[in-house]
């Protein structure tokens, strides 16, 4: 496989999925604090997400960065536009602009921690999306 | 100027974004690896939170995530005098 048609796959993946998180791990093993705290917040606004894990191959990264131009992951993309990594779905998050993003902004305040909710969506492998 | 095979520190990092950045002040924290930055600048004014956090991330090139595991970044438009 050429790495072009792996950046087109993770195009076409972006273009398919209103909301999808490139992470390292899975929503239900993230392997980075920073992609966990980015599922915790995904899985309290509630609107299911896509997930794909980019350990397992490091071009999936390379690839990422040069599509989204930005150096870090989690990378979060809404309606196929980039949105940010943790830092930004943080601040997105606290200010509400999250949720006005994602269309939920009327839902009640979640009020179960994060972590101790399921994933709504399985997550994308690499394997079935790739 | 940064020794690139030493381990960053958080006076490099503040160092480089002042350097890099028109007008920034930077305060960092950090282990070695991960590192948190809160950078105010007025270059940042008008720019998008996406558009500001890539000038910083852009002062250290493929040092983010390699030479500096993780950088995470607070940007804030207002000036401290």
């Amino acid at each position: 496989m050429s790495d072009n048609t792996l950046r087109d796959q993770i195009q076409t993946a972006i273009d398919e999925n209103d909301v999808i998180l490139f992470m390292k791990g899975t929503p239900d093993q993230p392997m980075c604090g920073f992609s966990a705290r980015t599922v915790a917040i995904l899985q309290s606004v509630g609107r299911p997400f896509a997930a794909v894990n980019i350990l397992p191959d490091p071009r999936i990264r390379q690839e990422l960065s040069a599509v989204s131009d930005w150096p870090t992951i989690p990378q979060l993309f809404i309606d196929g536009e980039f949105v940010g990594g943790c830092d930004i779905v943080t601040e997105m998050y606290e200010s509400g602009e999250l949720q006005h993003a994602l269309g939920v902004e009327d839902a009640a305040p979640a009020e179960a921690a994060p972590e101790s909710q399921s994933p709504e969506a399985a997550p994308l492998t690499i394997e079935n999306r790739l | 100027m940064s020794a690139s095979g030493a381990a960053a520190t958080p006076d490099e990092l503040k160092e480089r974004i002042e350097a890099g950045i028109p007008g920034a002040t930077a305060e960092v924290t950090g282990d070695g690896h991960h590192f948190n930055a809160v950078v105010r600048a007025p270059a940042f004014k008008g720019l998008s939170r996406i558009a500001q956090h890539r000038l910083v991330y852009d002062v250290f090139g493929a040092e983010v995530g390699d030479r500096i595991h993780a950088l995470s970044i607070q940007t804030k438009t207002e000036i401290i005098a």
